[in-house]
């Protein structure tokens, strides 16, 4: 916990106080719900009963006609959308299907599912409403079952949907939305050479993001055909693009300001209330705020897929892996689209293996339309990839690190997907981690350990930012992507480091649509890189102007003008005083105006980001129950910015990984029910749940950023998984065999596992 | 019918009206428009609804509203004076204890509390004791750190 501060900076890399911590810990700062209108009024979804069916009427006359109700929509109000994908943002939407998920047409395609939505006076009013609305279902055969689904015999989905493939689209209907390959060397030669091969299928179920905000918002139309939106989301920009497309409007009438967000981990890349608020708040001529319940969240938002991954791994006897084979199998809910590029672009991503082949299915279920959950893809890949490496490692008696530092990538090394990796990170952090005391500490009996690695490319994307220095020579900091995990402390530590001046003169704020230049949404670990990117850039462009301006002042030429520490400067030999930037704010009137400056990029050389953990856990051989004892966790954040952020993102995503593999999922009835949904029966790590955990920041700077700045928020959760598989299965005495591969590693599979490993 | 209580909110007088199944949460977020107290679940399973109702830690979701009548109910919005920062709060903050920020009230609420029960809990019992508590964002790590900090900081204060 020590501050680190790098002699190369004044700022950054120190652990500043966040700028919203105030308003945070005192219950001030307003999150999603946290907002009101006069004259608001409340409005309630009404979420199919069924997981599958046809729609066949709607009677809302019902519901309509009850005291206190205002107004109602369905998919009716919705303009017609055609299908197709588009690029949006960080990956593709098909905009009808995007509108079906909003409110259903012709067809309920999970439970749960959006229907109907009523405003009224009260939420109660609106809650009774619901019941009285009648929707005649002719209902189908639900598809739960990953497998099952790409049957040919299989109940449909979507009747017009075919196999997109490498060659095309198929000719016959199917539930396999997507098929893909991507491959280098030669495979087949590979194993032939391969003196130890091990093929395994790993299993994981369908997971929620968890975040512990519900979704809400409160929008108002006016007769002008303008729609105010607040709400927290992880982008306002992306609400206003997608509000826009699935009502038909142009972005220029809808303005969202962004409200805190209580968390999002993908999950709130996508919008669900919004445009039907602005439906009702349009028809009934009120203010609408809509906030969703805790078992709505569960069972009509998020979650992330679950997968079938076999893996299949050959090796030399020195350790070489001379052959890589996966066949990925994700599930993207009701409607096609899950991460299954990703999935297969980092299964392999940490190995220089020249022969590699990964295939992937993208399979639709009448579950919830998955959303993207953190590295997108990557855990449920990673999870068999790294697993089957341990399994050689034992198998060839050698060091689960030594192996992965034998056939680790490293700057110049290919990537499956076309470019060279530049400086990275990975070995630098499996060295750390072999030496680590944590890696020669003693285990108990009955206890395991388990080391994996992973892999994020993280994303630059479009960002932008605005500086306005005030009349008292402070800077307020606007940029456009909602503060999720502490972004306003690393925008103010790099204004303050650019500018030269304290960070106590630096004011960072978010603004809303209109007060800011666009920002793509705070996902792909974008947002310390791309738009401190923007910051960088306008502090720069800041900087120009005020030497102009002190050029003037000094009456010499501006070439001879210097930047530093917060100052404009003269050669010492022209006996010139320096000017501060609040001198040069108070003059601004004499020099050209109010000092202000803008930047804007699509940010490029996103620096990918390594993650290693080794983690320990206890068995309890009576009922299963699995301890997590120890937990570090190495990474390179190429320049951490504020290292308790960083490391903050570390811990955090270890521990959704830890939960992932030991106690969520979503538990379906064979009528597609989700059985759980709630923080009771999906069962999110609590703090007695839990070890310390440990932390190590690796910095090996990225080249495309001006501080060298990866992104760290995504790759923390890609290693865990596999590690704790891998410690359970080692506590439990599998040796090379691992008997555990399905997730969650529940007691009574623990326990079942042990039991027949005793014999 | 809609039911007039009486109670002390934050040492203040606080009337209110409000139906029968309206939660305690309810009331002080959508009456009385004291959202620092939040709800992530509403069905007593996160704790970011956490409040002290006569001095005794409770998820407001649980509570009836008609429930608290002369009763004393001390919010998030109570605990800092005066433009300071109470220790635990201060300390959630140096160590960087919050990313979100959604489930912080609610911890600062429940720590409190526990402090004032126990001035020096261990790892294990703060751990424990905030299990109730749900953070997504952090990991536990430094939120464990900070309360620990925090007791130490208020055991050389006393
Ligand atoms: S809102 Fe009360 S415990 Fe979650
Ligand atoms: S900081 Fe986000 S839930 Fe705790």
């Amino acid at each position: 916990m020590s501050g680190q501060t790098s002699s190369e900076y004044k700022y950054i890399g120190t652990r500043s106080i966040r700028p919203d911590g105030a308003d945070k810990v005192t219950g001030r700062a307003n999150y999603g719900a946290d907002f009101f209108l006069p004259g608001m009024v409340h409005g309630k979804i009404l979420r199919s009963p069924l997981a599958h069916a046809k729609i066949l009427s709607i009677d809302v006359s019902a519901a309509l006609a009850m005291p206190g109700v205002l107004s109602i929509a369905t998919s009716e109000d919705l303009p017609d959308m055609n299908a197709g994908t588009e690029s949006a943002g960080e990956g593709e939407v098909d905009f009808y299907d995007f509108s079906c998920n909003v409110l259903a047409r012709e067809k309920v395609l999970y439970h749960g599912q959006a229907v109907a939505a009523v405003a009224a006076t009260s939420e109660a009013i609106a809650r009774s409403a619901l019941d009285k609305i009648v929707v005649d279902y002719e209902e189908l055969t639900p598809v739960l079952d990953l497998l099952g689904a790409q049957k040919s015999d299989s109940p449909l989905l979507h009747k017009n949907q075919t196999t997109e493939g490498p060659k095309g689209k198929g000719k016959t209907p199917s539930n396999i939305a997507k098929q893909m390959m991507l491959a280098r060397g030669n495979v087949d030669e590979g194993f032939s050479e391969a003196d130890v091969v091990v093929e395994k299928t790993f299993i994981s179920p369908i997971v929620h993001q968890g975040y512990i905000e519900p979704h809400a918002c409160v929008v108002r139309t006016n007769e002008s055909n303008q729609i105010d939106v607040w709400c927290s989301s992880q982008g306002h920009f992306m609400v206003r693009s997608f509000m826009a497309r699935l009502l038909a409007m142009d972005v220029s009438n809808i303005k969202v300001t962004p409200l805190e967000i209580g968390g999002g981990f993908g999950g709130k890349t996508v919008i669900y209330l919004e445009p039907v608020a602005a439906i009702l708040s349009r028809k009934a001529g009120r203010p609408v705020k809509m906030v969703m319940d805790r078992e709505e969240v569960f069972r009509a938002t998020g979650p992330g897929s679950s997968s079938i991954v076999k893996v299949k791994v050959g090796a030399k006897s020195d350790g070489r892996i001379v052959a890589m084979e996966a066949d990925i199998t994700l599930n993207a809910g009701a409607f096609k689209g899950s991460p299954m590029m990703p999935s297969m672009m980092c299964v392999f991503t940490p190995y220089t293996c020249p022969n590699m082949k990964v295939t992937g299915k993208d399979v639709v279920t009448n579950t919830p339309k998955v959303a993207a959950y953190r590295a997108p893809g990557a855990p449920q890949s990673h999870l068999a990839a790294e697993c089957v490496v341990n399994e050689i490692a034992k198998r060839l008696n050698i060091d689960p690190i030594d192996l992965r530092l034998l056939n680790a990538v490293d700057e110049g090394s290919p990537t499956i997907y076309g470019p060279k990796f530049k400086a990275i990170g990975l070995k630098a952090a499996l060295t750390e981690a072999r030496s680590h005391p944590h890696y020669a500490s003693a285990l108990s009996d009955n206890q395991g350990r388990g080391v994996a690695c992973g892999f994020w490319f993280n994303v630059g994307l479009q960002s932008s930012a605005t500086i306005n220095i005030t009349e008292s020579g402070k800077a307020v900091v606007i940029t456009g992507n909602p503060d999720i995990g502490g972004s306003r402390a690393s925008m103010a530590l790099m204004a303050a480091e650019s500018l030269g001046i304290p960070l106590d003169q630096i004011k960072p704020i978010i603004g809303d649509t209109e007060s800011v230049g666009y920002n793509d949404v705070t996902g792909g670990s974008r947002t310390t890189f791309a738009s401190g990117g923007a910051v960088i850039k306008a502090a720069e462009n800041l900087i120009q102007d005020l030497k102009r301006r002190a050029a003037k002042l000094m009456d010499i030429d501006v070439e001879l003008v210097q930047w530093i520490d917060g100052q404009a400067v003269a050669p010492a030999d022209l006996d010139k005083k320096p000017l501060s930037l609040a001198r040069l704010a108070r003059k601004a009137g004499a020099t050209g105006g109010p000092l202000t400056a803008t930047a804007t990029q699509t940010a490029r050389g996103a620096g990918p980001s390594f993650a290693v953990n080794i983690i320990d856990v206890e068995v309890d051989k009576e009922t299963g129950s699995v301890d997590v004892k120890r937990v570090t966790v190495l990474q390179d954040a190429g320049k951490a910015i504020h290292p308790s952020y960083v490391e903050g993102q570390m811990q955090g995503g270890a521990v959704q990984g830890i939960g992932w593999a030991l106690n969520e999922e979503f538990v379906y009835n064979e009528k597609g029910v989700m059985e759980n949904p709630g923080f009771l029966d999906y069962r999110i790590p609590l703090a007695s749940d839990l070890p310390m955990i440990d932390t190590v920041i690796i910095e090996v700077p990225n080249p495309g950023h001006p501080y060298g700045v990866r992104g760290v928020g995504e790759a923390p959760i890609c290693p865990p998984m596999a590690a704790v598989t891998s410690a359970v299965n080692d506590a439990i005495g599998c040796g090379a065999d691992f008997q555990l591969t399905e997730l969650p590693l529940s007691p009574v599979k623990v326990l079942d596992a042990a039991e027949k490993l005793m014999g | 019918m809609a039911t007039h209580v009486k109670t002390t909110i934050n040492n203040e007088a606080v009337e209110f009206l409000c139906e029968p199944h309206e939660s305690l949460s309810s009331v002080l977020r959508e009456r009385l428009h004291l959202t620092g107290t939040k709800e992530g679940c509403t069905t007593g399973d996160c704790g970011a609804c956490s409040v002290m109702l006569d001095d005794r830690l409770v998820c407001s979701c649980l509570v009836l509203g008609v429930e608290t009548e002369g009763m004393s109910i001390d919010t998030v919005e109570g605990v800092a004076k005066a433009d300071k920062l109470h220790p635990i709060q201060e300390k959630l903050l140096e160590h960087a204890a919050l990313q979100c920020g959604i489930c912080t009230p609610g911890i600062v609420v429940s720590a409190k509390a526990l402090l004032e029960k126990k001035a020096d809990p261990t790892e294990e019992e703060v751990r424990f004791w905030l299990a109730g508590n749900l953070c997504r964002c952090t990991g536990y790590d430094k939120i464990i750190r900070a309360v620990l900090d925090a007791a130490s900081v208020l055991r050389e204060e006393a």
